[in-house]
């Protein structure tokens, strides 16, 4: 086994992840840590400043509701969570993220995050629940915020960057923290805590992107987010729901940048090659999606689906109106040539500002084909799919939700182990952000309330159940040498190839994460399957699955970053299998611009109107699958 | 490229163990060569041009190319990052040149205070209410569901 020091560490509670719910259970955890004596560590794969999925910053914030003023209720956000995603979420944590995100949006403005404000000093909002920033240094400004926080606890405050954990750490079917190693020295590390919060965000790069040149990293969504939450939840033994509810963002095309400003802020139109709109020309198709296609705002994944319709129609490319636009916002200016001016200057600026902040690719992308929005519109597109339960997809792990808000049918789940707001149904493991399931909507801000919400719930679970965790160094020896092996097996075979890369006795990171992507976005409704699938085609890409599953026994990784990779694309193959199998469980297509079943092409509300649940076994290696009933808080 | 490093300006953070671009690279791409005394990208493909490793440059070494396969060649977007502000200068492939200038932070660097002076309204571990609230909500409490 390659030579690697063990390093032990003791904690109480472990927080592993550095985005934006890992911030935000930092700053939480250290509040009620340091009243009651507890010991809180963070583990980040990359530097919290700029790690996570807002490590670029963001030009605006997308959950907030503003209740103290009286400007929406949180009524009304569960409303529209529910309608977005066609009927099925947690109600109550939706609420839950709700009516905590506007104190995370206050806090943020106080530790220095610039947000835009109109005459009369308010918040300018995007939409209804979007409000306009500079945020460039978004994530370093809250990030900032966590560690001081953290600082307050003195030797009781430990955080650790560069180190990626691997594997939960299980005492029977109790999480008892996690391992993994560093990956700028050649350390293991074992972390043992009485709670543990696994917050290491969504999934990129498990279907293959539209570009696969030097753009492959040009993914939506950022590519270190390897599905590493969903993977160590899963190997816990956690319940899992809507993993099949991925998400396909429209956007600039090949730049991906953001559309909402466009849409909701410019009142900008998208059109086809015919300068027909399609959410016109397409409407009498919403119907058969009611009642969610009857309702307003009309669901991102239908929205999706009419403009896709018009693509696989040949009636594409899909333009953004960004000159009309442009020219609407200044038109009322056209008499008075300085304001106009100065109205044209002030757009423009808002209109770079907005993918300076948050894509600065899409920034170079229309400088080198000369786009400036005022003259000429832009091509939007649908990117490839995503696992982002924070945004407008869904999958995640079933948690617990607020004693005071949880219906009884959920509560009665987690009676046996303890209510502990946002435990998953394994002891002393919880989630949040990208890792809890089917409270879509939350995004920065939401999953940094929600990532408080799960440190408030670990604390309390930690106070009632204060014994320290019983580890079998037996079974992290084991752990060692499989997470290490990689490392090992380059070294065994590698000198008798002239190529380091290719090898009869082992595989490279690089290729199983193409060949995982081939397989699931040609079998499970990937572009190049224009996001459709069925039975057969599910069922040969688990056939495929299940041997590349073997395969991965053969990664090998020439140096740590090469591990680092083997381990990230592991998680994604776990991430993958879950999702196919969700999707083949669920017998019907309810969100036909995310992914669409041409054996059960319409949506089911007798049959389907449930969550759909998993459970894989780590004593059988088994999986269960289940429908769980949606329950209405309102 | 994404990310590349100008050789001639980069002087590999003058043999610290890390380099400025090492530390802050979100997908670990940035390696300092000893050698050589200067940093790379190891997977440009992997990049997601944040711009992250150029923002942070000390010698402003680091540069981004976009990406071949997509982006016709000739522009560049270059950001100069201080303590309240980011300017920007985006070149277009028609040689025309725009600066933009957006404020980052309102805050002195370091100086965000975590509970920014809310007080907490519960002592209490199991009650809903976060640390700072119900103050930093707005509102004089914690809402409950209305049904």
């Amino acid at each position: 086994m390659a030579n690697f020091e063990t390093v032990v560490v003791d904690t109480d509670l472990l927080i592993i992840g550095g985005g934006m719910s890992a911030c935000g259970a930092a700053f939480e955890a250290a509040y009620w840590a340091k009243k009651h004596g507890l010991k809180v560590t963070v583990v980040d794969k990359a530097a919290m400043d700029r790690s996570g999925a807002v490590a670029m910053g963001l030009s605006a914030i997308n959950q907030y509701i503003g209740y103290a003023k009286g400007k929406n209720t949180l009524e009304d956000y569960v409303k529209y969570v529910r309608q977005d995603l066609m009927g099925i979420s947690r109600e109550d944590l939706v609420y839950d993220i709700a009516r905590h995100v506007d104190s995370s949006v206050h806090l943020f403005e106080k530790w220095g995050l610039p947000i835009w404000k109109d005459a009369q000093g308010e918040y300018v909002n995007e939409g209804r629940w979007q409000i306009m920033i500079n945020g460039e240094s978004y994530k370093v400004i809250v990030a900032e915020a966590a560690k001081n926080a953290m600082a307050t606890l003195g030797d009781k405050g430990e955080i650790l960057e560069r180190v990626f954990i691997v594997e939960p750490l299980m005492d029977g079917d109790k999480c008892i923290g996690g391992v993994g190693f560093s990956v700028r020295e050649n350390k293991f590390y074992v972390f043992k805590a009485k709670a543990t919060i696994a917050l290491m965000g969504g999934a990129v790069h498990v279907f293959r992107p539209r570009s696969v040149g030097e753009g492959l990293g040009r993914a939506w969504y950022p590519p270190w987010n390897s599905g590493s939450t969903a993977y160590f939840t899963i190997r816990a033994g956690a319940e899992m729901t809507c993993q099949e509810v991925r998400f396909i963002p429209v956007r600039f095309k090949d730049g991906y940048g953001p559309v909402g400003a466009w849409f909701l802020l410019f009142k900008s139109r998208a059109v086809n090659a015919m300068g027909e709109e399609y959410m016109v020309t397409r409407a009498n198709e919403l119907p058969k999606w009611a009642p969610y296609g009857l309702a307003k705002p009309i669901p991102a994944n239908l929205r999706n689906w009419l403009g896709m319709e018009d693509v696989y129609s040949g009636k594409g490319p899909i333009f953004m109106k960004t000159e009309e636009a442009i020219a609407n916002l200044a038109a009322k200016y056209k008499d008075d040539p300085k304001a106009f001016k100065k109205k044209m200057k002030e757009l423009e600026s808002e209109a770079w500002e907005d993918f300076l902040d948050m894509t600065i690719s899409q920034a170079i992308l229309w400088a080198g084909q000369n786009i400036q929005p005022e003259e000429k519109p832009s091509e939007i597109a649908a990117a490839e799919p995503y696992f982002i339960g924070s945004h407008s997809g869904a999958s995640g792990a079933w948690v617990c939700g607020p004693e005071d808000v949880m219906p009884a049918e959920y509560r009665k789940q987690w009676e046996p182990i303890g209510v502990y707001n946002h435990m998953t149904t394994v002891k002393g493991l919880f989630t949040a952000g990208d890792g809890s399931g089917a409270s879509s909507h939350k995004f920065s801000s939401g999953s940094h309330a929600e990532g408080r919400v799960a440190a408030k719930g670990a604390i309390a679970y930690i106070l009632d159940n204060n014994t320290a965790p019983t580890v079998d160094d037996a079974v992290v020896e084991q752990m060692k040498k499989t997470i290490l092996a990689p490392l090992d097996r380059f070294q065994e075979f590698a000198k008798m190839s002239s190529d380091p890369d290719i090898n009869p006795n082992f595989i490279k990171p690089k290729m199983f994460m193409f060949r995982l992507q081939k397989i699931m976005d040609e079998y499970c409704a990937g572009v190049s399957a224009c996001f459709t699938t069925n039975k057969a085609l599910l069922d040969r890409g688990l056939e495929l699955l299940a041997m590349l599953k073997e395969d991965h026994e053969k990664l090998a990784a020439e140096d740590l970053h090469e591990l680092l990779r083997c381990w990230e694309n592991t998680h994604r193959m776990w991430i993958a299998e879950s999702h196919l199998r969700h999707v083949m469980f669920r017998e019907e297509s309810r969100w036909p611009g995310y992914y669409f079943r041409a054996d059960f092409p319409d949506m089911d509300e007798a049959n389907w109107k449930c969550f759909v649940n998993s459970v894989w076994d780590p004593k059988t290696g088994e999986w269960t699958m289940k429908k769980v009933p949606v329950v209405n808080i309102l | 490229m994404p990310s590349y490093v100008i050789l001639e300006k980069c002087d590999g953070c003058k043999g610290q163990d890390k380099t400025a671009c090492m530390y802050i690279c979100p997908n670990d791409l940035m390696v300092l060569d000893k050698e050589k005394m200067k940093a790379w990208n190891r997977a440009p493909e992997m990049c997601w041009e944040c711009y992250n490793c150029v923002k942070i440059c000390p010698q402003q070494a680091v540069d981004v190319r976009g990406y071949a396969d997509f982006v016709p060649m000739g522009a560049s977007v270059v950001p100069l990052r201080g303590s309240e502000d980011i300017m920007w200068t985006v070149k277009f492939r028609s040689g025309q040149v725009k600066r933009f200038k957006f404020p980052i932070r309102t805050t002195q660097e370091g100086k965000a205070e975590p509970l920014a002076g809310y007080s907490t309204g519960t002592e209490d571990i199991k009650s809903p209410v976060l640390c700072t609230e119900p103050a930093s909500t707005g509102g004089a409490e914690l809402p409950t569901l209305k049904k």
